[in-house]
């Protein structure tokens, strides 16, 4: 993918389709390395079904035989020198804590390194689409940080919902203005 | 044009031919594994320097009727193993990708 963001799209969509109710993407940045966590408390993924997952033949749906999303992940953090890992607990075997964590660091030095892209339409799109999620998201870098939780949000609207257009466009707003002020 | 007449009338090594008379029609060049994956139109020739175990999987969602490796670049056998069993042909040239794309594109 041309751009981490939509990379971050991708395993975040993994999570809405566990049925997670709180997801929390997790950006960290280095002068030299961009982290990235994504990890939620949906059903989890049972081991055997885990060691396939960064394998390209295999996937969760039915109308292909391949899903890309992690194999492309994994690729991306390695072609930098980076790193990629993915741990899961599935429900049956933790029905109080399940959930998975995937996450990739990137050396950012590395020509091959994706740029991050467009992460607020990432994390607007994710909240618009889900609004019944609890969405936690956080980047850190050298410069200082931008944050973001869902509940919080949710606190001073109260009865208005996440997916409503005015709330939308503000939490798209918020993001650019707390991006700018890290520049 | 099948890619097995491709492959000889180019001059390309077959690494993995498992469905060598496939018909061929057309041609895409990438490496950007995701872009390639939603614009490479089936039964192309797919010319890419990327040899990752990610391009089988991208061949066979594509639906590609082979992969042509430019520039030299090889391939590790437990990759040509699974092309194998998946059905999906790779050809190896020692061109650079400009120089094979014209090769294609005269030959086909």
């Amino acid at each position: 993918m041309k751009e981490l963001s939509l990379n971050i799209l991708d395993i975040a969509m993994n999570s809405v389709k566990a049925k997670a109710d709180t997801v929390s993407i997790t950006l960290t940045e280095t002068d030299e390395t961009f982290t990235m966590s994504i990890s939620d408390n949906g059903c989890g993924m049972k081991k055997d079904f885990l060691e396939t997952v960064t394998d390209p033949f295999s996937t969760t749906r039915t109308t292909r035989k391949v899903g890309m999303g992690i194999p492309f992940l994994k690729l991306a953090a390695e072609q930098t020198g980076g790193n990629f890992e993915i741990t899961s607990k599935h429900e049956s075997e933790y029905p109080n804590a399940h959930g998975t964590v995937t996450s990739a660091v990137f050396n950012k030095g590395n020509i091959d390194f994706t740029p991050l892209g467009d992460i607020v339409s990432t994390v607007t799109t994710l909240i618009q689409g889900s609004p019944d999620i609890h969405w936690v998201f956080s980047h850190t870098t050298p410069k200082g940080e931008v944050s973001l939780d869902t509940n919080e949000l949710k606190e001073v609207l109260g009865d208005v919902p996440l997916d409503n257009t005015e709330v939308i466009l503000w939490i798209k707003g918020y993001l650019e203005e707390a991006y700018s002020e890290t520049e | 044009m099948t890619v097995k007449e491709l492959s000889e009338k180019c001059g390309f090594k077959p690494a993995a031919l498992p469905d060598g008379d496939r018909e061929i029609d057309g041609c895409y060049i990438g490496d950007l594994l995701s872009w390639v994956m939603g614009r490479a139109e089936g039964d192309c020739v797919w010319i890419t320097i990327m040899s990752n175990l990610n391009i089988i999987a991208v061949a066979t969602l594509a639906d590609v009727a082979c992969i042509v490796l430019s520039e030299g670049v090889t391939v590790e056998d437990s990759i040509i193993k699974l092309a194998e069993e998946k059905g999906v042909n790779i050809l190896l040239s020692d061109k650079k990708t400009y120089e094979t794309a014209i090769d294609v594109y005269k030959t086909i």
